[in-house]
């Protein structure tokens, strides 16, 4: 953030003048494109008032909160499963064993760089041929658990590498075994420095419930396709539940910011385990 | 595998084919985007910064798929049409373009003080300092997040499959609903974006290697 302001700080008269007429300028501008937009709306018919009434009536509110319900327990879920699994392997792949080192990276690679939506076929269109055939909620809740628990362990893994090499040495000084220096030392530590990171990475588990949609489980996205098909407000639907989305994932967002800079003020850290905030993973 | 490979080839490469232009045509949209919205981010004009925090907010926080449908189905409601590639290729490159900029300005925040202190008192103006000592530093610091962009925008590419456009995903799916062959073609698709993304990953290290600033 320091260098921010050194890139223009402490202008002279001329420097201020032309800050000030750029910024005029681009305020122009801005307004033209957003005058532009509405424009571009009101000439469609797109913001007749009939075509936006319907978010304000209790019936499509509701259907749409029924959505909204299923995002979140299959985020609930998918994050109930993939945390624990992600820790699991990130304690794996830190293992001294190489019989244990080895499958648990595998999985993290693998995971880590297959689309999520072709984990979700697998289990659609590619399982069931060997008589796997679970419930839809399942089809979509499993392969996000397994994407994100690949992800989920690498930033685990990270807290793990965090911590200075004299703890472990410490621990085994005063004669604990490996294990109960992970137990006792190195996991509660690591994982107080993920917690932010974690948080963050709900976003990322919230939007993967997007695949609903490729897959028909009514979550949000899929309710609104459903509600869209009886109204036809195609656009107006879409932009309020987008709003929806980008307002739920911000506050998310928010609360990691808010832990991370709590954690960092309570406790003395070497390394940064990532970035809270922003969130790995497009999708 | 036999008659995946013998029968399905044509369908298979296409799919790789559609995958690879649409990863590389967001990515360098990333790029850009990303690029632009940083300079917005770090300027001094206080409406530029809040229109490049706005839309970094805006496309970090919106799902793909939600952005894919308003592009491809909504914004012919109001008269703008694209065909389906362009539709996901710009709404890839915009999500894309939102993790750049955060990544850009990562790298902008390693370049310390002093260095845009020395620039600006040799006379460089704002976009001097950009060009010449700023983007520069922040690019090579930022190797190894951006990889991380491009795998993930090499990823969501399969949801491009969702509006229909064939890629290897949606190749490899409508394989399977032909042939069924079982768990056979998705294996093969699986494998091809790990390979391309541990390619993806190893390129990265070595650039990052090749280009470390020295400080």
């Amino acid at each position: 953030m320091s260098s921010q302001e050194h890139v223009f700080d402490a202008v002279g008269p001329r420097g201020r003048r032309v800050i000030r007429l750029v910024t005029a300028a681009s305020i122009i501008v801005i307004a033209a494109v957003v005058v532009l937009i509405v424009q571009r709306f009101g000439a469609a018919g797109q913001l007749a008032g009939d075509r936006w009434a319907e978010f304000t009536q209790w019936p499509y509110i509701q259907f749409l909160l029924a959505g909204l319900g299923n995002t979140a327990i299959a985020a609930a879920i998918s994050a109930v499963i993939a945390i624990p699994t992600a820790l699991l392997m990130a304690i794996g792949r830190t293992s001294r064993r190489a019989w244990i080192r080895w499958p648990a990276t595998i999985y993290i690679e693998f995971f880590r760089s297959v689309p999520l939506l072709l984990v979700v076929y697998i289990f659609v269109s590619g399982l069931p041929t060997y008589g796997i055939n679970p419930d839809i909620f399942w089809k979509l809740v499993i392969p996000i658990s397994l994407c994100s628990s690949g992800v989920m362990a690498e930033i685990f893994r990270a807290g793990i590498l965090a911590l200075p090499a004299g703890q472990v040495e410490a621990a085994l000084s005063i004669g604990l075994r490996h294990s109960q220096a992970t137990r006792f030392i190195v996991l509660p530590q690591a994982v107080r420095i993920v917690v932010p990171s974690m948080v963050a990475q709900l976003v990322v588990l919230l939007k993967d419930t997007t695949l609903g949609y490729a897959v028909s489980y009514p979550e949000l996205m899929k309710t609104a396709n459903n509600l869209t098909a009886y109204t036809n407000h195609l656009i107006q639907t879409y932009l309020v539940i987008a709003a929806v989305y980008v307002v739920t994932n911000v506050l998310i967002s928010h609360l990691a910011r808010y832990l991370e800079r709590r954690i960092s003020r309570r406790t003395v850290r070497t390394g940064r385990a990532s970035r809270a905030g922003v969130p790995a993973g497009i999708g | 595998m036999q008659e995946l490979f013998t029968t399905y080839l044509p369908e298979l490469l296409a799919g790789l084919w559609m995958t690879a232009r649409l990863t590389a045509v967001s990515f360098i949209g990333s790029l850009v985007l990303g690029t632009i919205a940083a300079a917005f981010r770090i300027s001094p004009i206080v409406p530029l910064r809040a229109v490049g925090r706005l839309y970094v907010e805006l496309f970090v926080n919106i799902p793909l798929i939600s952005l894919l449908v308003v592009v491809t189905f909504g914004l012919p409601d109001i008269g703008i049409t694209f065909d389906l590639f362009t539709c996901a290729a710009l709404s890839m490159a915009l999500l894309g373009g939102a993790f750049t900029c955060e990544a850009i300005r990562t790298g902008v925040n390693a370049v310390s003080v002093g260095q845009i202190e020395a620039a600006r008192s040799i006379g460089l103006d704002f976009f001097g300092v950009l060009r010449h000592v700023l983007f520069p530093q922040a690019y090579r610091s930022v190797v190894q997040p951006l990889v991380n962009v491009f795998i993930g925008i090499l990823l969501s590419s399969s949801l491009a499959g969702v509006i229909g456009v064939k890629d290897l995903t949606l190749q490899v799916s409508e394989i399977n609903n032909q042939a069924a062959l079982g768990l056979t073609a998705y294996m093969v698709a699986a494998f091809a974006y790990v390979i391309i993304s541990l390619l993806a990953g190893g390129f990265g290290a070595w650039l990052e290697k090749r280009w470390r600033v020295q400080r």
